[in-house]
Formats: C-alpha cells, sequence, structure tokens
C-alpha cells in the first residue's frame, strides 16, 4: 500500500529521489540575494544613522498622540465648514488636474505610439519628454507653478495636470501600442486614410481602457492631492499641516477620517463607473 | 459582368435604415449626455478650485521664465569651469541622493516583509474567517490611503528629525499597497495545490509554505520593485517635511532662490529615478519571463 502523507515521507522520498534532490545551485542564488539584501539593509542603518535609542521612546510618544486623537473631533461647527471646503477643493484639483492630463496627453500619446506614427525619433523625443516629466513629483510641480500663479488650489491643479501628463502620456501610448491592429487595416483597404484609420481602426478600441485608466488615476489623485497642500497651496492637506504643526491631535484625526472617507466615497463610485464603461470581464 | 447584389425590397430596407439611425442616436445622446455632465462638473470643479484663467494667461511667462533662471550659465569658451560651478555640491547631493535611496530601500523592504506576512490574511481563498479577512483589509487600506508625508509629518515630531521617519512613512505605506497588490495575487492562484496541501494533512502554515508561496513569489518580487520605483520618487520629497534626504537641500533651494541649484538638484533626481525605472524594469521583465517582447 502506498500512503502519501507525511508520516511516510521517508518512502515517499525513496520512490522519487529526483524530486528531494538539493539543487544546490539554486540554493546559492537565493542566499546571495538574500544575504545582499540584508547586508544593504543593515549598510543603510549604519549610514543613514538609525538612531535605534529612539525608536522605543518615539512609539511611547506615538502612542501617546494616537491617544490625544481620540475621539476625533473638529471642534466647532465652523471649522468643520472649513474642512469641508479644504475637502471639496481638494476634490476639485483631482478631478482637474486628472481630466486636464488626460486631455493634454490623448494627442500625444498617439504622437509616442509606434503603430500610429512611425517615425522613430518623434518617438523617442516623446517618449523621454513624458518620462522628464514624471520624473518630478507633483509636489515638485506644485512648488514652481506656486511661483507662476502664486498660492492657492488652482497652482495644485496645474501641478497636478502636468504630473498626470506625463503618466497619461505613458500609459496611453503603451494601450494604443498593445491594440489589435486588425480593424485599422480594415479601414485603409476600404480606402481610409491614416487619420480614419486612427479614427475608426484604433481609437474605438482603446476609449474604454484609456477612460479606465483616467478613473483610477482620479482616485489615486484624490489620495495625492490630499498632501500637496502641505507645501501651502491649500486643500485638505494644508489643514492637516496645519493642524499637526500646532498639536491639535483631534482635529489631525478628524481631518484624517475625513480623508479616509472620501478617498474610499471616490473608489467605490469609481469602480462603479469602470464596470459600466468597459463590463466586469475586462477588468483584471 | 455584373454581379447581382440582393436588396431587400424598400419598405424593409426602410425600416432596418431606420432602426440603425435610432441606435446611432441613442448612443450620441449618452455621449452628449456624458458630456454634459463631465462639463457641468468640471465647471463646478473649476469654481470651487479657484481657477482663474485671466491669472493663468498674465502670469504664463512667468513659467518659462522660471525654468530660464533655474537653467546654468554656460558660455562656450568657460564650458568647464561653469559645469563644475553649477554643479558644485556634486559630493554632497550624490551623497544626500544615496541616502534617498536607502531610505526608499528600507522603507520598501519593511514595507514588503509586513505586506508579505499579512496578505496572507487578507485573501478569502486562504482564511475561512471572514472577520479575519475584513480587518485585515481594512488596516490596509487605512495604511494606504493616509498620504506617506503626513505619516511621515507626525512621525518627525515623535522620532525627531533625520531619515528614520522617512524610511517608518514609507514602510507604512508600503505596507498598505503591497499587503494589498499581494492579497489580489494570491487570490487569484491555481487552487490544486492549496488542496494537495491540505490533502496530505498540512497545516495552515504549511498549506501556506508549500501551495500558495511558489506559484506567487515571482510576482511577488516584481510588485516589490515597481513600488521600490515609486517609493524613489516620494523618497526624494520626504525632506519637504525634515524626514531626510535630497529633498531638505531642494526646498531650501527653492524657498532660497538658489536658482541653479534647483535645476541641478533636480536633474539628478530625475537622472537617478531614470535610471532606477530601467533597471527595475529589466530585473521585472526578467522575473516575469517577458524578456524582448516588450521595449
Amino acid at each position: 500500500m502506498n500512503s502519501f502523507s507525511f508520516e511516510n515521507r521517508a518512502g515517499i522520498v525513496e520512490r522519487h529521489p529526483d524530486v528531494f534532490r538539493p539543487d544546490w545551485w539554486h540554493r546559492g542564488k537565493i542566499a546571495i540575494g538574500v544575504g545582499g539584501a540584508v547586508a544593504l539593509f543593515l549598510f543603510g542603518i549604519v549610514q543613514l544613522d538609525i538612531p535605534f535609542h529612539r525608536l522605543s521612546e518615539g512609539m511611547v510618544k506615538l502612542g501617546e498622540f494616537v491617544r490625544l486623537m481620540l475621539p476625533p473631533n473638529p471642534g466647532s461647527w465652523a471649522e468643520v465648514l472649513k474642512y469641508l471646503h479644504a475637502l471639496g477643493e481638494t476634490v476639485s484639483i483631482a478631478f482637474l488636474g486628472t481630466l486636464g492630463g488626460a486631455l493634454l496627453a490623448l494627442p500625444v500619446s498617439l504622437l509616442a505610439a509606434r503603430n500610429v506614427v512611425a517615425n522613430w525619433i518623434v518617438h523617442l523625443l516623446t517618449r523621454r519628454s513624458l518620462d522628464t516629466i514624471r520624473g518630478v513629483d507633483t509636489l515638485i510641480w506644485a512648488l514652481i507653478w506656486v511661483g507662476v500663479v502664486g498660492l492657492g488650489p488652482f497652482a495644485v491643479i496645474l501641478a497636478v495636470i502636468c504630473s498626470d501628463f506625463g503618466t497619461f502620456g505613458k500609459l496611453f501610448s503603451e494601450a494604443i501600442e498593445a491594440a489589435d491592429k486588425n480593424p485599422a487595416e480594415g479601414v485603409r483597404s476600404l480606402g481610409g486614410n491614416h487619420l480614419h484609420s486612427v479614427r475608426f481602426g484604433l481609437l474605438p478600441q482603446v476609449f474604454p481602457i484609456l477612460l479606465s485608466q483616467v478613473l483610477y488615476y482620479f482616485e489615486s489623485n484624490t489620495r495625492s492631492a490630499t498632501i500637496i497642500g502641505i507645501v501651502g497651496a491649500g486643500g485638505i492637506g494644508l489643514q492637516l499641516a496645519e493642524q499637526i504643526r500646532v498639536l491639535e491631535w483631534q482635529k489631525v484625526s478628524f481631518l484624517i477620517l475625513l480623508i479616509l472617507i472620501t478617498v474610499s466615497a471616490i473608489d467605490w463610485m469609481s469602480g462603479k463607473l469602470r464596470f459600466a464603461i468597459i463590463g466586469k470581464r475586462a477588468i483584471s | 459582368m455584373r454581379t447581382a447584389v440582393p436588396e431587400f425590397p424598400e419598405a424593409r430596407l426602410r425600416e432596418l435604415a431606420d432602426r440603425y439611425a435610432a441606435a446611432v442616436a441613442a448612443k450620441r445622446r449618452r455621449v452628449w449626455l456624458g458630456s454634459a455632465v463631465l462639463i457641468a462638473a468640471a465647471i463646478a470643479a473649476g469654481w470651487m478650485g479657484d481657477v482663474n484663467f485671466g491669472n493663468f494667461v498674465e502670469n504664463f511667462w512667468r513659467f518659462p521664465a522660471y525654468f530660464a533662471s533655474i537653467a546654468p550659465k554656460f558660455s562656450l569658451s568657460t564650458a568647464w569651469v561653469d559645469l563644475t560651478e553649477w554643479l558644485w555640491g556634486l559630493p554632497r547631493w550624490t551623497r544626500l541622493l544615496g541616502d534617498t535611496l536607502l531610505i526608499a530601500y528600507m522603507g520598501t523592504l519593511t514595507g514588503a516583509i509586513c505586506g508579505f506576512a499579512l496578505c496572507f490574511f487578507a485573501s478569502a481563498n486562504l482564511v475561512k474567517s471572514r472577520t479575519t479577512v475584513f480587518v485585515t483589509r481594512r488596516v490596509l487600506e487605512f495604511c494606504r490611503t493616509v498620504p506617506e508625508i503626513v505619516f511621515a509629518l507626525i512621525f518627525v515630531l515623535a522620532f525627531g528629525l533625520g531619515p528614520l521617519p522617512g524610511v517608518l512613512a514609507i514602510a507604512i505605506h508600503t505596507t498598505g499597497a503591497l499587503g494589498k497588490q499581494f492579497a489580489e495575487v494570491v487570490e487569484n492562484i491555481d487552487s490544486k495545490p492549496i488542496e494537495g496541501v491540505a490533502a496530505s494533512g498540512g497545516s495552515w502554515l504549511q498549506i501556506v509554505r508549500f501551495g500558495a508561496v511558489p506559484q506567487v513569489l515571482s510576482n511577488f518580487v516584481s510588485y516589490a520593485l515597481l513600488r521600490f520605483e515609486i517609493n524613489v520618487r516620494g523618497a526624494a520629497v520626504m525632506g519637504f517635511v525634515g524626514a531626510g534626504g535630497i529633498g531638505q537641500d531642494l526646498i531650501e533651494a527653492v524657498r532660497k532662490f538658489y536658482y541653479t541649484d534647483v535645476s541641478a538638484i533636480l536633474l539628478l533626481i530625475i537622472v537617478t529615478v531614470m535610471l532606477i525605472d530601467l533597471i527595475t524594469e529589466r530585473v521585472r521583465h526578467g522575473l516575469l519571463g517577458l524578456e524582448g517582447s516588450a521595449a
């Protein structure tokens, strides 16, 4: 009787020696990988001069902060109104930033897609400029735009437009390159010119994908838009940073709660919309 | 020779044409309605966000002017001297960039380990208890929804200035983000190996170790690398709130109008981010067996 259970391990090993022979080459690679990762981590501790003696007192302080945060309390109704206004600003920033970035990126992504514009110089130049724009963090864009149009949510909207332009340009062009080329060829064979084949053969295919990506980024921008105010440009991030600086912990926790609720509401809504646009099956 | 094209009688043809026109019109109406809603929302958001096109048009010249003013001064005859003058702080900035990379690395590794530990509790196919799954998911959601900078701001108060708050903030955010992605990967795995281990009497830990982990490991590493890439960007601005790295010098240069320093530091950050992107992309494609298929 063959019995496949852990008690009978010796018997199984005897019958299938190949499976149980240790693979030293494979193990060596894993050991080197793990060892390297740990060594780099230890090097980081030394190099960054991480003060571990402060870790425990910091934890105590952190516990104190959390205790002071409960229960969340905005203070007064006037404060609540102020925060809701700031929240509205933040959602507007995310919305207009995403919309503007997407509208700007659409034509550029067509230039960056190899199956639309075959010229490799155009392709390379657009790709690299998109990479550069994307490499600059939204916070840094916000600093630049504050210098241009002054403090306020408008500067942040422009900053989000800039960084989303870079992201969408790349994502859109990748989606366009992955599209099936048969419809475009069909349009050509019926006598359409290149523009026709893009308009009727390509865009209808990729449009739902692009829309779904835009919705996804609207959600993620709501998260990031909450913080850009930290450089002084409005929205709920400004309020949050101020309350943290003056150690009003109950207001801090109220604001964090507000952000959590808003983000999950937008999350839920954009999920519904995405399902409606491209169907449940297409979202992987 | 003429080919015979079968044609419908006039009445039937008209009926079909009408139906087609109605279908197209219905679609058009939907598109128009959607556009109207979008435009209305954009106007409302514009009002809320103080969008001011007058201000924009009036001050737009400052945007190129800003880039002109941060551009280094170059002349052909003294190109080398100009270059060394522009990058005068290179040794210091390289060290700070190294710090930024280390902050991102340590945060990502710590976060990935915590995410790895938590993701199995958030996967409905491995854990029978609904409560465990629900609670773990909410914890992960909290970790990733509260922005890193907010954690960093609070940690700076608790742990003092320096890289430690930056590392911790990135670690918490990474735990949330990776935990969710890992859990999604785990929920999509083949259930046969799990059932196999369970059928031969494996404990829950053995089910995870021998049934689930071998299937998901390469995906996990790939996601962790992608997150590292994102965290390098995030770590570059951690210094804005006093949490270490190159960001501190950058925001100082911006606030004090050291124009050429701004461009030098920005250039270094962009080059570093691009290099990391390139390297991690290579490794990820290698891991997922996509080498050569994507440019």
